[in-house]
């Protein structure tokens, strides 16, 4: 008795997080690609929570740095880099290597 | 000392002026991608250079993204001169800008700290912008061959990104 008790709130529980779950937009991965010393623009509808993944064809590595510090990766030549998105904001974003190489990111709640 | 770079400066402008105004002759292909080799393995040379003597964290760091960059152009300088059978060719320009860098490399060893990194940081600025605008104005414009002509285009915008992110490592050294 005690036990099924039990498994049913833990059903329970597990129904509710799945529906909480649920009605959230899943997390999705958005590609910007880098190809001849420029950053793609970036796509709309970007928010907290997904990744960009940005794609190096180039033929040399580049950064993505962020100018409000929320991230600064290396990407080498012909690789992919992923960053998460933590926090809301219109973030520019450049190439410490080559820092004519500028973009811009919205990211919504 | 300022006055130093800007001389060299402006003979290596003048060198490459001059040394293909007279009569009106137009650089060809296997001298341009002489000129745009040497003019790479030279900032090569200039960035080991750096990487030795330097202290400074961020003089380092530019100089091993400019070993990086040039190195991986110029392989696909000489790859494309291999597939398309270009033999680069020496030239006055090649070795004016050769001789230039021998003179500038003897000054900066003899410096050391600060006052090494503020004159090879100066250099880069000075050299990145000599070298951009003889792409654009002369070797980009007299290059016959397409894919010659692309890898020089896309040479140069990462170049202008080199003299924009020397610009701002130079600002930083006291």
């Amino acid at each position: 008795m005690f036990r099924n008790r039990i498994v049913l709130a833990a059903l329970l529980l597990a129904g509710t997080l799945a529906s909480s779950v649920s009605a959230v937009a899943p997390a999705k991965v958005y590609q910007i690609v880098i190809d001849r010393v420029a950053f793609e623009d970036a796509p709309t509808g970007i928010k907290v929570g997904d990744t960009i993944e940005w794609f190096n064809k180039d033929i040399v590595d580049h950064t993505s740095t962020a100018k409000n510090g929320a991230w600064d990766v290396t990407i080498p030549k012909q690789k992919k880099v992923r960053v998460v998105l933590t926090k809301a904001g219109v973030i520019d974003y450049y190439c410490r290597f080559h820092p004519n190489m500028t973009s811009q990111i919205v990211i919504k709640k | 000392m300022f006055r130093s770079i800007s001389a060299v400066m402006a003979v290596l402008s003048v060198s490459f002026v001059t040394a293909f105004a007279q009569g009106g002759a137009k650089p060809t292909d296997p001298q341009i991608a002489h000129i745009a080799y040497t003019a790479g393995q030279i900032d090569i040379e200039a960035g080991k250079q750096a990487i030795k003597m330097s202290k400074n964290k961020e003089v380092i760091a530019f100089a091993e993204n400019m070993v990086k960059d040039h190195t991986a152009v110029n392989k696909l300088a000489l790859d494309l001169c291999k597939k398309l059978g270009v033999t680069p060719e020496d030239n006055d320009t090649s070795k004016s800008l050769s001789k230039a860098a021998a003179a500038k490399q003897a000054e900066l060893a003899k410096l050391t700290g600060a006052a090494f990194d503020k004159a090879y940081m100066d250099n880069e600025v000075a050299y990145h912008k000599t070298v951009n605008g003889a792409l654009d104005t002369l070797l980009i414009p007299s290059s016959s061959n397409a894919e010659l002509k692309a890898l020089l285009q896309q040479g140069l915008t990462i170049f202008k990104g080199h003299q924009q992110h020397a610009e701002h490592t130079a600002s930083m050294i006291k």
